[in-house]
């Protein structure tokens, strides 16, 4: 029972109940909060499989940013739960059987292959192997062209997100650049001519 | 006690298990828009977890290459539908999947 198994467990076991408490609970914000716990603990048993730079990536960008956003939405909305709780109850069984249904039929697929360490150790990694590095040395070689793709698509993630949801207020004031661009001297300035006044001194 | 040695089986059924609630989830859930793209957040950290387990336990780098690339594509997902879901909830004042039947007849 070595250290790393013990981890493992503790890990596993925080994130399947923190998992079940999403989809069960009542509360919207602790929905929330319970994914926030689930991503950690994932991130832990990645941590596990030596993969850090994605697990620190989960962490920093999945919890840091995507939880975040989850937690803005769901503060700014006022639900009105009861309505949509109401045939929770009935839907149990369903949900029940489907859900066990799915996981037995993953488990003989993916056990039926794998059971009993039939893949052996995984193979030990070389001195001065570094995650980042071998992940950056992929990225940016072999799979050049669907990292610049990954980079469109959270661009075009970008402008929808903000096209969706741009409201124009009326009060604001802002600039317009290219009226700005195309003044003419003449549209600001008017020399006027006149004479100039002496003054006693 | 061997065969609690985590070996890949095991994260490979964590992965399982967590797909499942998160099926279940969304069969619970099935009127909270919110709650349901939660569920699929859930569903793609199963999938990763897949990838990294079979990335480490085969030496094959392409598992986390995938990964990465998933987790780009999920959180450009999750901002897009989190977009629509205010949105929708501008117009129609709740987030209940039975509330928005504009479309129908």
């Amino acid at each position: 029972m070595t250290f790393q198994t013990i981890i493992f467990y503790t890990f596993a076991a925080i994130l399947v109940v923190a998992a079940a408490f999403v989809v069960t609970t009542r509360n919207l914000v602790q929905a929330a909060l319970w994914l926030v716990l689930s991503f950690f603990s994932a991130a832990g048993v990645w941590l596990l499989l030596e993969a850090e730079f994605l697990a620190i990536v989960l962490v920093l960008v999945y919890v840091g940013a995507v939880m975040v956003l989850f937690l803005f939405v769901v503060m700014m909305l006022d639900v009105n739960f009861d309505k949509m709780r109401e045939r929770f109850r009935s839907y149990i069984p369903a949900a029940a059987i489907v859900g066990i249904l799915v996981a037995v039929e993953i488990l003989l697929v993916l056990l039926g292959g794998y059971l009993g360490d039939r893949t052996g150790p995984p193979p030990a990694a070389p001195a001065g192997y570094s995650n980042t590095k071998m992940l950056g040395l992929q990225i940016y070689t072999d799979y050049a062209y669907p990292f610049e793709i990954a980079a469109m698509i959270l661009l075009v993630a970008i402008i929808a997100a903000i096209a969706l949801t741009h409201r124009r207020r009326r009060e604001t004031k802002y600039q317009n650049p290219g009226a700005q661009v195309r003044v003419r001297r003449d549209e600001r300035l008017r020399i006027v001519q006149m004479p100039a006044e002496k003054r006693e001194p | 006690m061997a065969w609690l040695q985590p070996t890949l089986a095991h994260y490979l059924a964590l992965g399982a298990i967590l797909f499942s609630i998160s099926v279940i989830g969304i069969f619970l859930n099935r009127r909270n828009v919110l709650i349901i793209l939660m569920a699929i957040e859930l569903m793609l950290l199963a999938v990763n977890l897949n990838f990294i387990a079979f990335s480490h336990f085969l030496g094959d780098s392409a598992g986390q290459v995938f990964v990465f690339f998933i987790l780009t594509v999920a959180a450009a997902e999750s901002a897009i539908g989190l977009a629509i879901l205010v949105l929708l909830f501008r117009n129609v004042g709740s987030i209940d999947v039975e509330d928005i039947d504009r479309l129908k007849g």
